[in-house]
């Protein structure tokens, strides 16, 4: 066998499939995943918009479904996203100064960024539900 | 380019059961990645059973206690044996490290799994091809770059300029933090990763080295170094404590540093 057909033959080593989900990785990904969700929540928003200029019968509609159950459970997973891609901006923001870079404190900031996400997003809702 | 999954010729099933030692007490169950060149099979997982009152306590230790006891075959770079060669470099139990200075009784859970560094080109069992990632180092032109004429005996500097050398020098480029990156992961043809930008950092911040402004020119590049979005798994994953995070870091600073 020819070593070009060798090195073709090679298989390529395991990564994602292997690698332990360690918390900074874990919410780098999820930083990913909300910055791409807030594309189509920004379009449900521009949808409630365009609705509301629309006139009355289909904001009437339109306000009808992000009222609704799984509207709401949408809009709930919107808020998240927003939130959480947010405390995300701000933790690159400080990296991006230079600062944070300790294993633990970058440890710290990621689980954070989780609990910080999650209570801030329940809290806005409670804050909602309550008006 | 992201994908996701293996390709199928790297797609791994289970091996070979090499079976318990007789007479042994203590044993720590190894699972480990195997994949020959000459057999024209896909890789494959092969458990082995290491006799702990029989061998020494850190996971090198049990590869080649394997080796020497149970399976011949078993291929992998060892050199060392003290963390300052490199060569062990293996994931282990879900992150990389060297297999001399990771303990068999540190890895979570009972079972120590091992792979080859990640996302590479693997020559056989636990032996990657770096030949990229040397490449790559050799691009930042790793040497002390000057211009004024050169002092009759040495290049001095200060105390304080040398300790800014501290965390950098120490480097021993054993690639786990490169191979640790997703970013490395999906772009390792053109980002140059973790290692090899914190080798570019250790002769930017060098107050001998005169080709600082080369260097950048060199770096200033969408992948070369803006690929890094401090996922932070070289830091997390240095087996010497070093962090490339940081250094990148660093280097961004000065790029924008120089402009304004």
């Amino acid at each position: 066998m020819k070593s070009a057909d060798m090195k073709a033959n090679r298989p390529l080593s395991p990564h994602l499939q292997i690698y332990r989900p360690i918390p900074t990785m874990v919410m780098s990904i999820m930083h990913r995943i909300t910055g791409a969700a807030l594309y189509f929540g920004t379009l449900l928003l521009a949808w409630w918009l365009i609705a509301l200029a629309s006139g009355a019968a289909y904001f009437n509609f339109v306000n009808g479904f992000f009222g609704s159950f799984i509207g709401l459970l949408i809009l709930f997973g919107y808020t998240w996203a927003l939130i959480h891609h947010a405390l995300g901006g701000i933790r690159h923001f400080i990296w991006d100064l230079g600062y944070a870079f300790d294993k633990d404190v970058s440890t710290k900031m990621a689980y954070m960024t989780a609990i910080g996400s999650v209570s801030l997003t329940v809290l806005i809702w409670l804050l909602v539900l309550a008006l | 380019m992201v994908q996701l999954t293996l390709p199928k010729n790297s797609k791994m099933s289970e091996g070979k059961n090499w079976g318990k030692p007789d007479g042994a007490t203590k044993l720590t169950e190894f699972r480990i990645y195997r994949w020959n060149p000459d057999d024209g099979k896909t890789p494959t997982i092969d458990t082995y059973y290491v006799d702990r009152d029989d061998c020494g306590p850190m996971v090198l230790d049990g590869l080649i206690w394997i080796k020497n006891k149970i399976d011949p075959t078993l291929t992998f770079r060892r050199s060392c044996r003290e963390g300052i060669c490199g060569s062990c470099a293996m994931n282990i139990d879900g992150t990389n490290n060297l297999a001399c200075l990771k303990g068999m009784d540190e890895v979570m859970g009972d079972v120590v799994k091992i792979y080859p560094l990640p996302h590479l080109p693997v020559v056989k069992d636990l032996v990657p091809d770096l030949t990229n990632f040397y490449t790559q180092h050799r691009s930042i032109e790793p040497w002390l770059q000057t211009t004024t004429t050169q002092p009759e005996k040495e290049w001095k500097q200060s105390r304080e300029d040398r300790e800014k050398l501290d965390g950098l020098y120490e480097c021993i480029l054993c690639a786990c933090c490169s191979t640790s990156c997703p970013s490395y992961w999906w772009n390792s043809d053109r980002y140059l990763g973790p290692a090899v930008l914190l080798q570019a950092y250790r002769w930017l911040i060098d107050s001998r080295d005169e080709a600082t402004g080369e260097r950048l020119d060199n770096l200033e590049d969408p992948f070369r170094l803006y690929r890094c979005h401090t996922i932070m798994n070289c830091a997390q994953t240095c087996p010497k404590g070093l962090n490339p995070a940081k250094a990148i870091a660093e280097v961004k600073k000065m790029m924008v540093e120089r402009r304004v």
